[in-house]
């Protein structure tokens, strides 16, 4: 049946059936490849999106369930916190096989859109459910850090 | 994997200072193994157009600036694109921000690796088969950009200056992609006559100003195989056995097909495909199809059944694979010999990204889209599969998510049977899709195995004869491999780490068991250094324990002869503060050092215990892998291949029962999660010499360093991985 969501500010109508997780939605019906599969499970974070504001892993969440949500995949991030996540990304070469790395900047900013400061033990408990086989986990905490200079400084001088 | 000691070489590894090309001998495929082809410029040459320009089969130059470098390995995170770019932009004098990188195309004439023979990536040989090659094909574009020039400006050459993208001659000065078109049209430069840089004049290579050339990864605009789409592409599952080698004997797909989307299920030789409008839907239509398997021929052992066998089989003579003087006699004439037996289980390589391949079969034609790490073999699989020539083949390659030796397979197994899907649907693009479940079921893992160590020690407490067993399954018996690979009934993946290592053991023998079990194994990152290394550093570590010497002394001693190894573990334990700071109570501290694909690593571990838990908190490395080409790559590949190492020494785990795989997802197969992660701090040995592997060497010392410092808080020693405190 068809289904109306909302994807990165924009309206998408789509006949699948409602227990089509979003993540496939998105993949294969809405050409949106940058939310990656890697479990279909909720275990490994790949498909991380924002729903509502919340870091959400969409091979879980069905498209039935997905209505009337606002949801922004890795495509539509548009936030400060994004903007510095992605830039710390590049400057410190976080990536390296990268398939992981959508979920990572989807959690990671969601993280900082919620707590601007985190510690080290923060950056764990929001980012221990993404996992990535590279182990780029310290560029990972590194990145983090360095987008959120951005906003505690920004804070002092304020 | 040392494919080196295989390979008739007459070099075995570029040597920075030779100006000819490679030559590798007849030995291996004689006329595959060039160096820079120079192809003539095309017919494009003679437009002026913004299309890139031929300068020879790695630079394309556009007039629009765009220097382009086909990277002939695949990108899967290793940094390939970025340090094979690097060398020809250092010899090209190019700027950094206008080079770009692709995949070259399948074409072993033009993109062999040259310590392979053929076309691929692995045995962390990226860098080390082609800094030469590359730098050669940089200074080759360059000559001709400098010819170009001189004919333009009519100057000597010798007196233009190339510098950040820019050739110049007193008031003269000129873009490289405003001479492009020209200097494409100029002859191909005699490769003796190219002038390369000494590693003083260095820019690029060594330096840390340059960024990441596999772009995308950090908005998901990068492309990998999962991502390919083309018009009216159909998506693929299958429904494997669920034990190996076991074979359909009947299946109804009638449900499979009444669901909406699914355009056909069929037999194939590794279980019954699904083919349908998406992958939810082949998944659900998967589900509801009915197999009856006929299990007569499959593997019905548990893991621990196999264990058990490899355990006896260690207290028999094995094949000999390494023999110094007579160390029998010496641990016989001992009176007090120490032996351990060490146990490894199967591991899977759970990359991010599952495997995947799309391909569409025209006739006697394939064309594939993946992330292809075995472009000659894999064509050569694919053109024997549809009963054609592999000119027939056409590979697209693509970033792929994670590899760890995955997509290197001997058998090209996923890659054939999306072919066995695609020909079913003749003219019609097919992207098959593994579930995680399928990847981590469906098989090729690292094999299990069991060694047995015993040693006897001189006056002086120095192991004076040491005999090794080893059992498992060899990975390459049965592959196309396996004529170069498996020499005498040695398959070196099964023993190298303990053949021909760095300590001054005079009496010594390794003696193999090879084994054949219905599982089927594959290399994982490090191959066989990642069993063989735990057994020999934890080995070390209990005998300086019984000889009641510091663990890092100990090796000193024992590597007198061995300048490498000597100078990576001193500064290792140098930045550590081994035996120079104090650590709080319940801390421990570890150490190993092992060489593996030309490199040599240290890694010095402290963990703190709890109880029956234990956290891996820091890991000091020092790498020597000569000259390191990109540092902060360098940095990254020693954390990636310690935090992968040290996710199967904490975690990672596949065991079978009565021949049914256990673990079907993350949530049974465990890894290493940030939490988890120690802090990391490497430290790179100033070289001169070729660079060496990077990939791989990172991985071998973690699990015995982390197992020597928990034995330095308990006092036991650790022989079983992962490691368990209770």
């Amino acid at each position: 049946m068809a289904y109306l969501l909302t994807i990165n500010g924009q309206s998408h109508e789509v006949d699948v059936e409602g227990d089509m997780p979003l993540l496939w939605v998105v993949r294969d019906h809405l050409n949106l490849t940058g939310t990656k599969f890697g479990c279909g499970m909720a275990q490994c974070g790949a498909c991380t999106v924002h729903v509502d504001g919340v870091a959400t892993r969409t091979c879980v969440m069905t498209v039935a369930d997905s209505v009337g949500k606002n949801i922004t995949t890795i495509e539509g991030l548009q936030s400060p916190q994004a903007r510095a996540v992605q830039q710390a990304w590049v400057e410190l070469q976080v990536p390296q096989c990268g398939y992981c790395q959508s979920g990572q900047v989807m959690s990671a900013t969601a993280l900082l859109e919620q707590n601007p400061n985190p510690t080290d033990a923060d950056i764990d408990a929001a980012m221990s459910g993404n996992i990535c086989r590279c182990g780029t986990y310290p560029r990972i905490k590194a990145g983090i850090k360095m987008a959120s200079a951005q906003f505690t400084n920004a804070a002092e001088t304020a | 994997m040392n494919i080196r000691r295989f390979l008739k070489t007459d070099t075995a590894v570029p040597d920075s200072s030779r100006r000819s090309f490679l030559k590798v001998s007849a030995g291996a495929s004689a006329g595959l193994m060039l160096g820079v082809s120079f192809s003539a410029p095309t017919a494009l040459a003679q437009q002026a157009s913004d299309a890139a320009l031929e300068f020879n089969a790695f630079v394309s130059i556009s007039p629009d600036n765009t220097v382009k470098v086909l990277i002939k390995h695949l990108e899967m995170g290793q940094g390939v694109y970025t340090g094979l770019a690097t060398c020809v932009a250092e010899e090209l004098d190019a700027d950094w921000s206008q080079v770009v990188c692709e995949h070259a195309p399948a074409d072993v004439t033009k993109y062999a690796n040259l310590l392979m023979g053929q076309q691929g990536t692995g045995g962390s040989t990226a860098i080390a088969n082609s800094f030469m090659q590359m730098r050669q094909a940089g200074a080759a574009a360059k000559a001709m950009l400098v010819a170009a020039a001189a004919a333009q400006w009519q100057v000597n050459a010798s007196e233009i200056t190339v510098s950040n993208g820019v050739v110049s001659h007193g008031n003269h000065s000129a873009t490289f992609g405003e001479l492009a078109v020209a200097a494409a049209q100029q002859p191909t430069p005699d490769r003796s006559s190219l002038t390369m840089k000494t590693p003083a004049e260095f820019k690029l290579i060594g330096q840390d100003n340059t960024l990441r050339k596999d772009v995308g990864k950090h908005n998901g605009t990068a492309i990998y195989t999962q991502d390919v789409k083309l018009p009216g592409m159909l998506t693929a599952v299958v429904a494997h056995p669920p034990r190996f080698g076991a074979k359909i004997r009947s299946f109804d797909a009638s449900a499979a097909l009444a669901r909406r989307g699914v355009q056909q299920v069929f037999e194939i030789d590794s279980g019954v495909a699904v083919v349908a409008s998406d992958y939810w839907t082949a998944i659900k239509a998967r589900e509801q199809l009915q197999i009856e398997w006929d299990a007569s021929e499959a593997e019905t052992r548990s893991s621990g059944d196999i264990l058990a066998q490899y355990r006896e089989l260690v207290e028999t003579p094995g094949a000999i694979a390494e023999a110094h003087g007579n160390p029998d006699s010496v641990l016989s004439a001992s009176s007090d010999v120490t032996e351990l037996m060490f146990e490894y289980p199967y591991l899977a390589h759970a990359q991010m990204e599952p495997m995947n391949c799309v391909a569409q079969v025209n006739g006697d034609s394939a064309e594939m889209w993946y992330g292809c790490q075995s472009p000659t073999s894999d064509k050569a699989a694919i053109a024997q599969l549809l009963g054609t020539s592999g000119d027939k083949v056409t590979i697209h390659t693509v970033f792929a998510g994670g590899g760890f030796g995955r997509r290197a397979n001997p058998a090209s197994d996923y890659v054939l049977e999306s072919v066995q899907i695609a020909r079913q649907v003749p003219n019609t693009p097919v992207k098959l899709v593994w579930s995680r479940e399928d990847d981590m079921q469906a098989g090729y893992y690292r094999p299990a195995y069991v060694h047995k160590l015993s040693a006897a020690l001189d006056a002086a407490g120095k192991p004076n004869a040491m005999k090794i067993r080893i059992a498992g399954q060899s990975i390459m018996a049965g592959t196309s491999m396996a004529a170069m690979m498996v020499r005498d009934g040695i398959d070196n993946t099964s023993v190298e780490g303990l053949t021909e290592f760095a300590y001054d053991v005079p009496e010594r023998q390794v003696e193999l068991h090879s084994p054949q079990v219905g599982v089927p194994v594959q290399w994982w990152r490090s191959v066989g250094h990642t069993h063989t290394a735990f057994s020999k550093e934890v080995f070390i570590d209990a005998l300086a324990r019984k000889a009641g010497a510091d663990p890092v002394a100990y090796r000193l001693e024992l590597l007198k002869n061995n300048p490498r190894e000597t100078a990576v573990l001193k500064l290792a334990a140098e930045k550590a503060g081994w035996g120079t700071t104090e650590l709080p109570e319940g801390w421990g501290r570890g150490v190993a050092v092992h060489t593996s694909f030309g490199s040599t690593v240290a890694e010095i571990v402290d963990v703190s215990v709890d109880g029956n838990n234990f956290k891996v908190e820091r890991v000091v490395a020092a790498i020597d892998c000569g000259i390191a080409v990109n540092p902060s790559i360098v940095k990254a590949q020693v954390e990636s291949a310690i935090a992968y190492g040290l996710s199967a020494a904490l975690a990672d785990e596949v065991t079978l029962t009565d021949g049914h795989v256990d673990q079907t997802n993350f949530h049974n197969y465990r890894v290493l999660r940030m939490n988890a992660m120690p802090k990391v701090e490497t430290h790179i040995v100033p070289s001169t010499n070729a660079p060496s592997g990077v990939g791989e060497p990172g991985t071998p010392p973690i699990a015995p360093a982390v197992a020597n410092a928990l034995a330095a808080v308990t006092g036991r020693t650790f022989t079983r991985l992962p490691l368990r405190l209770a």
